[in-house]
C-alpha cells in the first residue's frame, strides 16, 4: 500500500514536512525489518508509530533520526533527502526511552547543552531553558541532577531538552514506557497540551493503543516491518481494514469463514451454519477465507425481528457487571467467546447465563477482512 | 513478644548461630592477614624509629654523656664506660652492629671502633682517656661522642631525616645534607616522575582500548578482555626478559628501525637498561590495571547518551569531551590511582631493565634491605611511599570522592 492508495495521507508537495518513500531496511541482508515504508506527514502533525515489539517501529525512528540508515528507499524533511545528513545536522528533538539525560549535569545544565553546541550566549540560554522548564511546568529543578527526580519528572526534562532548541520536528521513542499507569495518563495529556501549543510536529513511538488514541492526529500500525493501515484513531477503530487493526485496536469477535457470494461492496460468509452479510473490505472473491470482526458494542441481544441484517442464535455462558456495561459472554457461530457489551442505559431484560437468546448486527458493522487464523480472540 | 525476646539471647538463635559462622569463616583471612601483612607493616614502621642496638650495648657510655655539655671534650667516667662496654660488646659480638650504627651518622668510626676494642684487650687501667687517644685520635674529636650520643636514642627521626636527604648537626640543629650527598630527595622526585609518566601513557594506551571493548559485540569483547589479560597470565619475568629481546640494541625494534633506514648502524637506539626501558616495560606491565577499571565504568554507559548528544546537536569531539569523558572520570581516577601507587612502589622491571639510570625508589629499599643492611633507613623509605600512597588516596577521596571509585 502506498501513501497516495491508502487515501488518508496528503499529496506530498507544500505542507509536507517528512515523507517516506519506499524505505526498507535490513540489518543482515536478508530478513527485512522495515519492508517499503511510505508516509508523508504534515506540518504541525502528530502520528504515531503503533506496533508490537519487532514490528520495526523504533527502526523508523531511528532512520529519521539519522541513528540508522535505510537500506533503500529516501526519506525527505522539508523535501530534502536526509541521506548524507548526520543526526546533529538533522535539528530534530529527540526524546529517548530511557530519557536519556546525561547523568553529570544538572537539569539546566541539560537544557543547555544543545543551546551551547549551537554557539548561543548566556543569557539567550538562560531565557530559553526556563521557558522550557516553564513548558513542562518544571521551574525550579534547574539545580536537580535527573537521579534526585522523580521518573515523571525526568521525563519532562527529556521532553525540554528535546524542545529547548526549537526543533520543527520532534521524535519520541516510547518515552512513557518507564513511568506507572497514572502518570503515564497525566503525561499523554501533557504531551498532548504541548504539541497543541508548540504547533511542532511530532512522530510517536508506542506499542500502547490508548496512548496512540489519546495523542495522535494519525497513527501507522506496523506489523513485522510491514504498513496495516494508516489512519486517524477514530477511523482505524470504525474501519479496521485489515484483521491485524481490527484485533490490535480495541476489542472486536473474530469470525473465521468462507466468502459464499459477493455483492458489490457487501459479501455473504460461510461460518460453520450461519451465513453473514458482511461490508467486503479485504478484496475477496467467492470461495476465499476471510476474518469477520464485529465490534462487541455494536451487537444486540434478543433485538426486535428484522431489524439487523445478520441475527444468529447464542447461548449465554457468563454475565460480568462492569458499571458502564454488561459484558456478556456466549456460545455463537461456533466460537465459545462471543463478546457482547450492553452499555448501561438500555437495560438487560433479565438474561441469565444458561439463556438461549438471539443476537444481531447490522451489516455495516460486520466487516470481512483478510484472512488471519493466528493471534489472540 | 516474649517468645521472641527471650529468642534474641537464645545461644541456638539461628541469626546468632549464622553471625557466628561467619566470623568463624572469615577468621583464617583475618589471622593470615595479620601475620603476613600487618604486623610485617607494622615492624617495619617501628623499625624505621626505633633502634636499641647502641643503647643496649653501651647503657655506661650513654649515662656519662648525658652530663657532657657538648663543648668540647666528655669527662673521664665517659672515656671509662666506653673503653669497658666496648671490649664486652667484642665479647657478645654485637660490636660490629654498634660499630655499622655508629659509622653511618660518622664515617670511619667503624674501624676505628673495630681497632679500639682489639687493643683494649692490652690496656689494663686507666687514665682511660690517655690510652684511647694513643690507640686513636678519633677519641679526641667531639665529633665521634655526637656520633655515640646520637645513635644511643632508642627512638630516632635519624632513618626519615636520612630519607629525605637532612641530618641532624652535633649542635642538635636540622640541616640539609650537602649536595653531592643527597640521593633520596631526587630519586624520589624521579620515582614520582616516572610513575606519572607510565600512568598518562596507560591512559593514552588503555582508554581507547577499554571504549572498543566495552562497547563491542559480546563474543568480540570477550576475545579483546582475554588479550589484554593475557599479560597477567605470563610470568613478569618472561614479559621483562621479552621486552629485553625487543629493545635491546641488537634487538628486535633496533634492527627493524635499521632496516627502514629510520637509524644508521651505528645510530641504534639505548632503549634499555635505561629509563626509557623502565618506563617502557612498566607501562606494559601495567596497562590491564587501567583498562580493566576504564572498560567497566564504560560499559555501564549506554549508547544512548552519544545518540542523544548527537540529536541535541553535538559533534563527535563534544559529544564525547561534553558527555562521555565525564562520565569515565571514575574509572579513569581509579585506573590512574592504581597504576600510579604501583608504579611508584614498583621493584622488579627496573631492577631488570632499568640500567643504572632507570632505578626508582623501590631499588634503594632493596639496596638497603639486602646489601648495606640498614633496615632502618629501608624502613623509613618505606613509611615515605606509604605516606605518600595515603596522601595519594585522600587527596582523591576529597577531590572525586572514593564511592565513585570504580575498580570493575
Amino acid at each position: 500500500m502506498t501513501a497516495a492508495e491508502d487515501g488518508t495521507s496528503p499529496a506530498s508537495g507544500g505542507d509536507a514536512r517528512v515523507e517516506f518513500e519506499g524505505v526498507d531496511k535490513s540489518y543482515d541482508g536478508r530478513t527485512l525489518v522495515v519492508e517499503d515504508f511510505n508516509l508523508t506527514i504534515r506540518k504541525g502533525e502528530f502520528v504515531t508509530l503503533l506496533g508490537p515489539s519487532g514490528s520495526g517501529k523504533t527502526t523508523i525512528l531511528m532512520m529519521l533520526a539519522g541513528f540508522q540508515t535505510p537500506t533503500a528507499g529516501t526519506i525527505r524533511i522539508d523535501g530534502r533527502s536526509v541521506e548524507d545528513l548526520p543526526p546533529r545536522r538533522r535539528g530534530i528533538g529527540m526524546v529517548f526511552q530511557n530519557y536519556a539525560l546525561f547523568p553529570h549535569m544538572t537539569v539546566g545544565r541539560n537544557l543547555a547543552f544543545p543551546l551551547e553546541v549551537r554557539g548561543l550566549n548566556a543569557e539567550e540560554r538562560q531565557e530559553r531553558v526556563e521557558r522550557a522548564l516553564q513548558l513542562v511546568r518544571l521551574e525550579g529543578l534547574e539545580d536537580r541532577r535527573p537521579g534526585q527526580l522523580s521518573g515523571g519528572q525526568q521525563q519532562r526534562v527529556a521532553i525540554a531538552r528535546a524542545l529547548v532548541f526549537e526543533p520543527d520536528l520532534v521524535l519520541m521513542d516510547e518515552p512513557l514506557g518507564a513511568l506507572d499507569r497514572s502518570l503515564r495518563e497525566e503525561m499523554q495529556y501533557e504531551i498532548r497540551r504541548i504539541h497543541q501549543e508548540l504547533a511542532v510536529t511530532v512522530v510517536y513511538v508506542t506499542h500502547d493503543q490508548q496512548e496512540a488514541m489519546v495523542m495522535s492526529d494519525r497513527i501507522a500500525v506496523l506489523k513485522e516491518g510491514v504498513v496495516e493501515q494508516i489512519a486517524p484513531p477514530e477511523a482505524l477503530y470504525e474501519e479496521p481494514e485489515r484483521a491485524f487493526v481490527a484485533r490490535f485496536i480495541g476489542e472486536n469477535n473474530r469470525l473465521h469463514g468462507r466468502v459464499v457470494t459477493v455483492d458489490g461492496d457487501l459479501c455473504e460468509v460461510e461460518t460453520g451454519r450461519e451465513r453473514i452479510r458482511a461490508l467486503r473490505i479485504a478484496d475477496c472473491e467467492a470461495g476465499d477465507r476471510v476474518t469477520l470482526s464485529i465490534r462487541p458494542e455494536r451487537i444486540a441481544v434478543n433485538p426486535e425481528p428484522g431489524v439487523y441484517g445478520n441475527q444468529v442464535g447464542a447461548s449465554i455462558r457468563d454475565l460480568s457487571f462492569l458499571g458502564d456495561h454488561l459484558r456478556v459472554r456466549m456460545d455463537a457461530c461456533g466460537r465459545e467467546d462471543f463478546i457482547a457489551k450492553i452499555p448501561n442505559i438500555v437495560g438487560h431484560g433479565g438474561i441469565l447465563v444458561g439463556d438461549t437468546v438471539r443476537v444481531g448486527w447490522t451489516v455495516t458493522d460486520c466487516r470481512a477482512l483478510n484472512f488471519e487464523e493466528k493471534g489472540p480472540h | 513478644m516474649t517468645k521472641a525476646g527471650g529468642a534474641r539471647t537464645n545461644p541456638a538463635d539461628p541469626a546468632r548461630r549464622n553471625r557466628l559462622r561467619a566470623v568463624g569463616l572469615v577468621l583464617p583471612l583475618l589471622v593470615f592477614i595479620l601475620i603476613t601483612f600487618i604486623a610485617p607493616l607494622a615492624t617495619m614502621l617501628v623499625r624505621s624509629v626505633h633502634d636499641p642496638v647502641v643503647a643496649d650495648a653501651m647503657p655506661g657510655t650513654l649515662a656519662a654523656l648525658s652530663e657532657w655539655d657538648g663543648e668540647g671534650l666528655p669527662d673521664e667516667s665517659a672515656y671509662e664506660a666506653v673503653a669497658r662496654e666496648l671490649v664486652e660488646a667484642r665479647e657478645a659480638r654485637t660490636l660490629g652492629q654498634v660499630a655499622g650504627r655508629v659509622n653511618r651518622v660518622q664515617s670511619g668510626l667503624r674501624s676505628v671502633f673495630t681497632r679500639s676494642a682489639r687493643s683494649l684487650r692490652d690496656v689494663t687501667g686507666g687514665p682511660w682517656r690517655d690510652a684511647l687517644e694513643e690507640i686513636d685520635e678519633a677519641w679526641a674529636d667531639a665529633a665521634t661522642w655526637h656520633a655515640i650520643r646520637a645513635t644511643g636514642q632508642r627512638f630516632t627521626a635519624r632513618h626519615y631525616l636520612n630519607a629525605v636527604d637532612m641530618q641532624r648537626l652535633p649542635d642538635g640543629s636540622i640541616a640539609a645534607q650537602p649536595e653531592e650527598r643527597r640521593i633520596y630527595l631526587p630519586l624520589l622526585w624521579r620515582t614520582l616522575v616516572v610513575s606519572a609518566v607510565i600512568t598518562v601513557f596507560c591512559l593514552l594506551l588503555g582508554y581507547p582500548v577499554a571504549h572498543l571493548i566495552a562497547h563491542a559485540p559480546e563474543r568480540r569483547a570477550n576475545l579483546l578482555l582475554a588479550l589484554v589479560l593475557v599479560p597477567f597470565w605470563t610470568s613478569l619475568l618472561v614479559r621483562t626478559t621479552a621486552w629485553i629481546v625487543l629493545l635491546q640494541t641488537q634487538g628486535v625494534a633496533n634492527d627493524l628501525l635499521v632496516a627502514l633506514g629510520l637509524v644508521g648502524e651505528d645510530g641504534r637506539l639505548a632503549m634499555i637498561y635505561n629509563m626509557t626501558g623502565t618506563i617502557i616495560a612498566m607501562t606494559h606491565v601495567l596497562l590491564p590495571f587501567m583498562v580493566l577499571p576504564l572498560y567497566s565504568v564504560m560499559r555501564a554507559i549506554p549508547p544512548q547518551y552519544m545518540n542523544a548528544a548527537a540529536s541535541l546537536g553535538a559533534g563527535p569531539a563534544q559529544a564525547f569531551f561534553r558527555v562521555y569523558w565525564p562520565q569515565t572520570l571514575p574509572g579513569v581516577g581509579a585506573g590512574s590511582l592504581l597504576v600510579f601507587i604501583l608504579a611508584i612502589g614498583y621493584y622488579i622491571t627496573p631492577a631488570l631493565v632499568g640500567g643504572s639510570s632507570g632505578q626508582l625508589i623501590s631499588n634503594m629499599v632493596a639496596y638497603h634491605m639486602q646489601t648495606s643492611l640498614n633496615w632502618g633507613l629501608a624502613a623509613a623509605l618505606g613509611g615515605i611511599l606509604l605516606a605518600g600512597v595515603l596522601v595519594l588516596y585522600l587527596l582523591y577521596d576529597r577531590l572525586v570522592g572514593i564511592e565513585r571509585l570504580s575498580l570493575g
